[in-house]
């Protein structure tokens, strides 16, 4: 037996995906965004997290797949990494589970278009559900940003 | 004695002490001759070393000791400081801060000390030989250390220096001997009391049994105190009478030879050495002689202290910092909602409520301001080391010390003055004998002034060196692909001089340990501007360069004037704010392609905000009239247009986080009254 885990579940389409709780500050509803000029596209802009601003990245745009429209159900995951923090829109996030590390197997090279880099491995959680656990610090690679950004410039 | 609660204090302090000695060594280097330095220092050292004693730091202790020794020495004439004796005890100094630092860090505070702790007893031994031949001095040297360890009530050169001074200046210097009932079952109270009342009223500069004792009750019933004091005897004598169980009060009042008797005769029964005190009486004489004004410095502790301050974490500070922020923000909402109530009442409250809290914005703000002073003390030990190690002759001249700063400026600023400076010493100050060459005297002088200006503080480093060489800038530029050589012949004096803040450029010939490793002023450049500030260059080849830096006064609430980008909102910080405006579509000017416009006889650039900012629901070349904001970098102005003006607000900075960082003309963000985040507009980015 491998270390309980305990990861807050979210969605993205019809994928699954985790991150561990302790990354998550807070998850909030949507609230209006303020747009930041000159940023990568999948940047949308800043909140006002209580009195802190916190940037805000749609992770559809983020992991190349087509934007939509914010619905009803969705959040923001607002996480903490390296001193950074940083809100994720996602579809929707209503579970938090517990899983065994052992349970984890290392990502095949391309998930539902997203690149292994930005995955820390499989969770098979039983009757074919598959969970996503995300390598959070690769996420918010800046390096990467910069890249892109040279790109569509 | 539980220590820890102490340790702060005591490394605070210790830091303190360390400063001082830094900086009265370097003055003592520069004026060898002047003894009322050595008192200062020795002071400072002789108060480090019982601080660290009674912490049980022995190191420190045992190094501050042999520092104490050789001070001694030099303060009773007895040996005359040469550069290797300040070679040692700076680097004596450097050993204790290491060790204060490491104590800081939670260590110990031990460290091997013994190479420093040799060097500085053979300065005291080749000494001691050196003056064997003349009537015994060693017996002589040994007496303040013993005078000390004995503890009897005799006063110590510095003691009976002071108190001398005192009575020179006009104070009254009492010699007080208290008697507190026998009966009494609170010695240490009724002690205390005395100490509260002596203390109100002047200065105790000695007393017998010492505090410490006293405080724990290790003493009979008497004790003695010499006080300088402001009450006249029979008011002091009422006074210590009028505390309860004190039995009795002698006070004596003391003049000059009174004192010059009570410090020679205790001093000739306590060490039983005749010679002492003779050479104890032309020590103060001579102090007393030299006509100076720092002498005249030296009774200034006796007198009652003017300021009263506290030391505050300054984790508290930025507590109420942020909670202020919050205050204010709501604040602003109030005001936005009691002008659509329109309420009478409300609206009068609101108003009020508005100028308390603009008062308590500017104690919160003046609370977090620190003298520069603070980041400028270190400098002139570096510069001295730095010349020394570069065989340059440097003086360093600072002006403006006292200036301040916010507290998150000051911190920040440290860094790049360092590199502003080491590059003054490295590339600007030349040679000794490039300077005589030059027909330029063979010191060099490095100005550090700082000085406020509008909602600015400017710190200039200037230097009268050799001065930025254009063809070697150009050259080196074009090497390191910095610029086209296309680009270069363009290029304006100043252009190229801001050319050495460009990455990767270094123009000296060969890499020095001081600078020179192509890291550091592009460093200083965008440290500079990180903080909302900027950097320019004056320089005139062959006569000197100057930097400036200007700051802003506080990172942390700045006056602003917000507008609208159709359903967006920004701020522009009203510092760089000229004057607002409405200009009509034909007197837009075309120029080369580009907008501009006239304004005030002058021919500015209009940059229009919604292009920049991509704005996705506002173009301002729809409409007739545009609201236009002039805003000024340095020398050089320029019209932004805008949609709409909201209105002028005092603003919270926040920063937009570490993942968005050097987002191009955004500097940061602030929080409205209705929640929404709004960015800051940097005008400096706007203006090429």
């Amino acid at each position: 037996m491998g270390e309980e885990l305990k990861v807050i579940v979210f969605a993205l389409g019809n994928e699954e995906y985790g991150i561990e709780v302790d990354k998550v500050r807070t998850i909030e509803r949507l609230s209006p965004i303020t747009r930041v000029p000159k940023t990568a596209a999948f940047i949308k802009g800043v909140i006002n997290l209580r009195g802190i601003v916190v940037p805000v990245i749609d992770l559809r745009g983020r992991f190349n797949l087509i934007e939509t429209t914010p619905t009803e159900n969705s959040r923001i995951i607002v996480v903490a990494v390296a001193d950074m923090e940083v809100g994720f829109i996602v579809d929707s996030a209503n579970d938090v589970i517990d899983i065994d590390t052992d349970a984890i197997d290392l990502p095949p090279e391309i998930v539902g278009g997203i690149k292994a880099k930005y995955l820390r491995g499989i969770a098979k959680l039983g009757e074919g559900r598959l969970l996503i656990m995300l390598n959070l610090s690769e996420v918010l690679n800046k390096n990467e940003i910069i890249h892109i950004e040279q790109i569509e410039a | 004695m539980d220590m820890n609660a102490y340790l702060s204090m005591f490394i605070d302090e210790s830091n303190d002490h360390l400063q001082s000695l830094n900086e009265n060594l370097l003055r003592l280097e520069s004026e060898p001759e002047e003894l009322s330095i050595v008192q200062n220092i020795f002071r400072s050292a002789h108060t480090l070393k019982g601080m660290s004693a009674t912490m049980g730091f022995e190191d420190l202790a045992a190094l501050t000791h042999e520092m104490e020794n050789v001070l001694d020495l030099v303060r009773n004439s007895k040996l005359k400081m040469d550069s290797f004796i300040f070679d040692t005890l700076f680097k004596g100094l450097d050993a204790l801060e290491a060790m204060v630092q490491d104590i800081v860090g939670g260590g110990t505070g031990k460290a091997d000390v013994t190479s420093i702790v040799a060097s500085l007893q053979i300065i005291l031994k080749s000494d001691y030989s050196a003056n064997n031949a003349s009537a015994a001095p060693t017996t002589a040297a040994d007496s303040s250390n013993v005078s000390s360890a004995s503890g009897a009530m005799l006063l110590d050169e510095f003691q009976s220096s002071i108190l001398l001074q005192s009575i020179e200046t006009g104070l009254n210097v009492y010699h007080v001997q208290i008697t507190i009932r026998d009966n009494c079952m609170l010695k240490a109270v009724r002690a205390y009391m005395v100490f509260d009342l002596l203390e109100r009223n002047g200065e105790v500069i000695k007393s017998d049994p010492s505090v410490q004792d006293i405080e724990q009750e290790k003493f009979d019933f008497t004790f003695t105190v010499f006080t300088i004091s402001t009450l006249a005897q029979e008011d002091l004598q009422t006074q210590l009478l009028n505390i309860s169980e004190i039995e009795s009060a002698d006070v004596t009042l003391l003049d000059a030879e009174s004192l010059a008797v009570l410090s020679q005769s205790s001093a000739a029964a306590a060490i039983e050495v005749v010679e002492a005190a003779p050479t104890a009486a032309p020590i103060v004489v001579k102090t007393e002689a030299a006509p100076n004004e720092r002498v005249a410095k030296a009774p200034a502790p006796a007198s009652p202290p003017g300021g009263r301050t506290i030391r505050v974490d300054i984790e508290r500070l930025d507590t109420l910092m942020n909670l202020f922020s919050e205050l204010l923000i709501d604040r602003v909402r109030l005001e936005q909602l009691a002008s659509e109530i329109k309420r009478n009442d409300l609206t009068e409250t609101v108003e009020h409520m508005t100028r308390v809290s603009s008062d308590l914005q500017s104690i919160v703000l003046k609370l977090r301001m620190v003298p520069v002073d603070s980041v400028f003390n270190r400098f002139p030990r570096m510069i001295r080391d730095l010349a020394k190690s570069l065989d340059k002759k440097i003086d360093l001249v600072i002006t403006g010390a006292e200036t301040e700063l916010d507290r998150t400026v000051i911190d920040e600023i440290g860094d790049p003055l360092v590199h502003l400076l080491r590059n003054s010493v490295d590339h600007g100050i030349e040679t000794v004998d490039e300077r005589i060459a030059a027909g330029k005297s063979e010191t060099g002088t490095i100005y550090l002034r700082a000085y406020h200006s509008g909602n600015h503080v400017f710190i200039e480093v200037e230097e009268d060196g050799r001065g930025i060489h254009h063809e070697r800038v150009l050259k080196t530029a074009i090497k390191n692909g910095v610029v086209t050589e296309e680009q270069a012949k363009l290029l304006s004096a100043d252009e190229i001089n801001m050319l050495i803040f460009a990455a990767g450029f270094s123009t000296a010939d060969k890499i020095s340990d001081i600078s020179g490793r192509g890291v550091g002023l592009d460093v200083v450049r965008s440290k500079i501007t990180s903080l909302g500030g900027n950097v320019t260059i004056d320089s005139v080849f062959g006569r000197g360069t100057k930097f400036s830096v200007q700051l802003p006064l506080t990172l942390s609430i700045i006056s602003a004037m917000l507008i609208k980008l159709g359903s967006e909102k920004y701020a522009i910080p009203l510092s760089s704010i000229v004057e607002t405006g409405i200009i009509r579509k034909e007197q837009i000017l075309h120029v080369h392609g580009n907008k501009m416009i006239e304004f005030r006889n002058v021919i500015i650039p209009l940059v229009s905000l919604s292009k920049v900012l991509e704005s996705p629901d506002f173009n301002e070349d729809v409409e007739d009239e545009t609201e236009i904001v002039v805003v000024r970098k340095g020398e050089k102005w320029a019209a932004i247009t805008v949609d709409e003006f909201i209105g002028q607000s005092e603003i919270v900075l926040k920063t937009l986080g570490k993942y968005l960082t050097n987002i191009e003309t955004i500097s940061g963000a602030t929080i409205l009254g209705d929640g929404y985040v709004a960015l800051i507009i940097d005008p400096n980015a706007l203006i090429k």
